[in-house]
């Protein structure tokens, strides 16, 4: 297995798209930083780069790869090496990949910056965040053998996901204003991978205003620490269960 | 003078009497009946349970290695209606509890001149409660009480109908409000310390020409709150992590000529709720972290809100109808984006703070949880470029290229 | 190797339909038929590559499928080599050496009469169709396989570097290899198997030794022998 991701990374590495990444991450960083004396609104400009451009690279780049790395996995495949030790190499070096970028191009900044709960919050946000869409793309690259088509399906989910989701969002709650449909639409977000990380960020950026709220079901089930630990684990679940299905696909597949 | 007993003038004369009291069955209660005014009494170490104590003529008590004066749940335990009068050094315990005859552990009855130091009160319904008092002094106090609801609970300080009162560096904890005010005026309140209460940290109601300044209030239902009252000085304080629904770190309803300067408001749900307020300054202070640093209703006329620093709140300004005459000139928000063409460190456009979400929470308050989403932020700057729905008026046209230094 | 009754669909297409095979070491089976036939599915089914709809395929009397230990055993070449193009053909045998963790001494023979040391350093991408060929083929009997699967081998391949394969082919058998051969070049199979198996439509039309063959239709040549043999079974 070590050895797949091993084999994997230098593949990713030598492809330069991720180097590429982490550039573009670095200086949007720092440049926020840098060009902002209030890091609590380079902050607020960060989170944007979070809910949809980490997506959006990250899902793309895990397809084409997926894609890309065709032949190496039927290579792999006809060595004696387990299928699902390949697909799992195979994801485990595009995570790792994406994570590391992350993590140099923001991470780093963003630490020497502001080493505020929030900064790490967004942190472990950004992780997450990766591994979810990873695991997205993989799921989608694994339902097409095409790969302009698995990219397509690719890119749509992003888009439902990132914008789509909060539009019928926020257009339910304009229609239904006058229901008592908060504990519903608090439920919803939890459908939604990107919500799912806003929410966590949300908790420790506005808790003073989420405490605020009236109605026991914010105070009770985003209490921080609780909902914190709620949103981290259903974020956990968005990295296994695409994971896991996309597994069994894969798993099933002719090669 | 002349009723004083012969042997008790032969000592006063040079001075005052001091009597010692050590733990025994109703040995306060005999020392007391044995001094005269003027006198001093020490009373050492230990727990005395001698129910209600009277004072009915000025004297000093002093407690020596914390003694301990239990009221078993059932009685106050000091009634005080003498003037000049000063505790200092004891330990009050348990006093009894009853919403209708208000029981507090300390009851001050139309005194005048009293002082209450250094003393420690733990588990009372009331703790230091005066009643149409005037000049004393509470001071250096120690207040911990175990409130869980308000109908069943106290204040640490109450006073009713007082004037000229000054309440310094005490610590009150775990009461309904910490501080309370009703019908009191020309008062200071400084360097307290009030966090944990179920409602207020302090608490005013129909008080006039009151100032407290550079106490801290944090972890209450609600800070501060200020309700009828007029010529308030607010200086100094902080008010912090007031956070629930309904939790504010200053609550003012209907004041008026009143000044609030200098303070820091962090962590609260709301860092000001302003609701029939006028002619009031706000100026200097450090809004930072709070989930809405400023709530002006719209029956709010003539404030002016100067120079202040708005810093990572999740909502600078929300406002619940069209907007009036109020004034914001010249404050840091951090939301800002405007340029500062001529260095002047005045932004050129105006910065609205009110904005589009908050506008829309006022009406879809769990809107909340879609805060900070790709598409809402989208909305908020479509808003703020060509203005639609946010209040015209409300607006700061200087507004602050840095943050003040405060 | 034993297969029994091998069943494989894609869509409605039925691609192998109940396959029942012996095949044993130390021979050389030409796997023949048209396009379609189920040739490359079968390899592939043998490699765990594609997963049969029913049936069983046995290595050493143990089931391989959904098993992966016994492709150590297993060396193969596909029919189109596709490989990491960034990576060089050293990389390549380097990485794959590597992943599989051979014991004995690797089988370089390949490798040096093809000469990929004059080309193991460019990326795969710029290699000819003949080079990534030599390439595939030394990698399959690198690791001196048992059962060695080469899926259209001689396609793109010089004549000369089809004689080396070749010589290497029938070395191996010799050896005691089991050797399972597609191709369309039916002469180039001509010296080197013991054994042809016609598939047509996912069924075994036929399967005989080559003495066999040779015996029924009075010819030396494979593709002769075939042709015969259709004709006989009024196919052609």
């Amino acid at each position: 297995m070590l050895k797949i991701i091993k084999y994997v990374l230098l593949d990713i590495v030598r492809s330069r798209t991720i180097i590429g990444y982490t550039v573009f991450l670095m200086l949007a960083t720092w440049g926020m930083f840098m060009l902002e004396s209030n890091p609590s609104k380079s902050m607020l400009s960060l989170i944007n780069i979070l809910l949809i451009v980490i997506p959006l690279v990250s899902i793309i780049f895990s397809t084409i790869h997926f894609y890309n790395s065709y032949e190496f996995m039927e290579l792999m495949l006809a060595q004696p090496v387990k299928r699902s030790t390949v697909f799992a190499g195979s994801y485990a070096g595009a995570a790792l990949a994406l994570c590391m970028a992350f993590i140099i191009g923001t991470g780093i900044p963003l630490v020497t910056f502001d080493s505020s709960g929030a900064a790490i919050a967004l942190l472990i946000s950004g992780i997450l965040i990766t591994l979810i869409f990873v695991s997205i793309a993989y799921l989608c690259a694994a339902l097409s053998r095409d790969k302009a088509k698995g990219t397509g399906i690719a890119i749509l989910s992003w888009f439902f996901f990132a914008i789509i989701y909060d539009s019928l969002l926020l257009f339910i709650l304009f229609l239904f204003a006058d229901y008592p449909i908060e504990k519903f639409l608090l439920a919803l977000t939890f459908f939604n991978p990107v919500d799912l990380v806003r929410l966590i960020l949300l908790l420790k950026m506005d808790v003073a205003a989420l405490m605020g709220m009236t109605g026991a079901v914010y105070s009770q089930l985003l209490g921080s620490v609780n909902g914190m630990l709620i949103a981290g684990l259903v974020s956990i679940i968005w990295i296994l269960w695409p994971f896991a299905l996309a597994m069994r696909i894969f798993k099933r597949k002719d090669i | 003078m002349f009723f004083i007993p012969f042997w008790l003038l032969h000592f006063s004369s040079v001075t005052a009497n001091v009597i010692t009291v050590l733990p025994s069955p109703n040995a306060i209660a005999k020392a007391i009946a044995e001094s005269s005014p003027g006198d001093t009494i020490i009373i050492h170490s230990g727990t005395y349970r001698e129910g209600n104590l009277k004072i009915n003529h000025s004297l000093t008590i002093l407690g020596k290695g914390l003694p301990v004066i239990d009221g078993q749940h059932k009685v106050e335990m000091l009634s005080i209606s003498a003037h000049h009068t000063t505790i200092k050094g004891l330990r009050f315990i348990n006093s009894g509890k009853s919403n209708s005859d208000d029981l507090a552990a300390i009851k001050l009855y139309s005194t005048k001149h009293v002082t209450i130091q250094d003393n420690e009160f733990d588990n009372n319904f009331f703790c230091i409660y005066l009643l149409n008092s005037d000049s004393c002094t509470i001071t250096g106090n120690d207040i911990k009480g175990y409130a869980v609801n308000e109908q069943s609970s106290g204040n640490g300080i109450h006073l009713w109908k007082c004037q000229h009162a000054v309440i310094k560096d005490n610590t009150v904890s775990g009461h309904r409000d910490g501080i309370y005010f009703e019908f009191v005026t020309d008062s200071r309140i400084e360097k307290n310390k009030s966090f944990s209460n179920i409602r207020y940290g302090l608490h005013f109601m129909f008080s006039d020409r009151n100032a407290y300044s550079n106490n801290r209030f944090y972890h209450n239902g609600a800070g501060v709150a200020v309700m009828y009252s007029k010529n308030i000085h607010m200086t100094g304080n902080t008010f912090d992590l007031n956070r629930g629904s309904a939790a504010y770190g200053l609550l003012l309803k209907d004041i008026t000529d009143s000044r609030i300067i200098s303070n820091r408001f962090e962590y609260n749900s709301i860092g000001i709720y302003m609701e029939g307020s006028n002619r009031i300054i706000v100026s200097g202070n450090n809004f930072h972290n709070n989930g809405w640093a400023v709530r002006i209703l719209s029956n709010c006329e003539s404030n002016e809100i100067v120079r202040n620093n708005f810093t990572a709140n999740s909502f600078d300004v929300s406002t619940n109808g069209p907007a009036s005459s109020n004034t914001f000139h010249n404050n840091y928000w951090d939301k800002y984006e405007g340029y500062d063409l001529n260095r002047d460190l005045a932004g050129d456009i105006p910065y609205r703070p009110v904005s589009l979400y908050a506008l829309l929470m006022e009406r879809i308050p769990f809107a909340l949880i879609l805060y900070r989403s790709f598409v809402v932020t989208i909305f908020e700057r479509m808003e703020k470029i060509a203005p639609a729905i946010t209040p015209v008026d409300l607006f700061d046209n200087q507004p602050r290229m840095k943050p003040w230094k405060l | 190797m034993e297969i029994r009754g091998l069943k494989k669909q894609f869509g409605r297409i039925h691609v192998l339909n109940g396959l029942t095979l012996q095949l044993k070491k130390g021979s050389a089976y030409a796997l023949i038929g048209p396009n379609g036939s189920g040739k490359t599915t079968m390899l592939k089914i043998l490699l765990g590559l594609v997963n049969p709809d029913s049936g069983e395929a046995l290595f050493q009397n143990k089931s391989v499928l959904k098993q992966w230990k016994y492709r150590n055993h297993f060396g193969y070449m596909p029919q189109i080599s596709r490989y990491p193009e960034n990576m060089t053909p050293f990389q390549i045998m380097e990485m794959i050496k590597d992943i599989r963790q051979h014991s004995g001494a690797y089988d370089m023979d390949l490798y040096k009469q093809f000469g990929i040391n004059k080309f193991e350093n460019k990326a795969m991408h710029s290699l000819s169709g003949g080079m990534r060929q030599k390439v595939g083929a030394s990698l399959a009997f690198m690791f001196s396989p048992e059962v060695i699967i080469l899926d259209e081998p001689t396609a793109g391949l010089d004549p000369l570097s089809t004689e080396i394969l070749k010589e290497k082919i029938i070395r191996s058998r010799h050896e005691g290899k089991l050797i399972l051969i597609t191709s369309h070049i039916l002469s180039d199979l001509d010296e080197i198997i013991t054994h042809v198996i016609y598939l047509n439509e996912g069924n075994i039309l036929f399967q005989l030794t080559i003495e066999e063959l040779r015996s029924r239709t009075k010819s030396e040549k494979l593709s002769q022998a075939i042709a015969a043999i259709m004709k006989e079974n009024g196919h052609a």
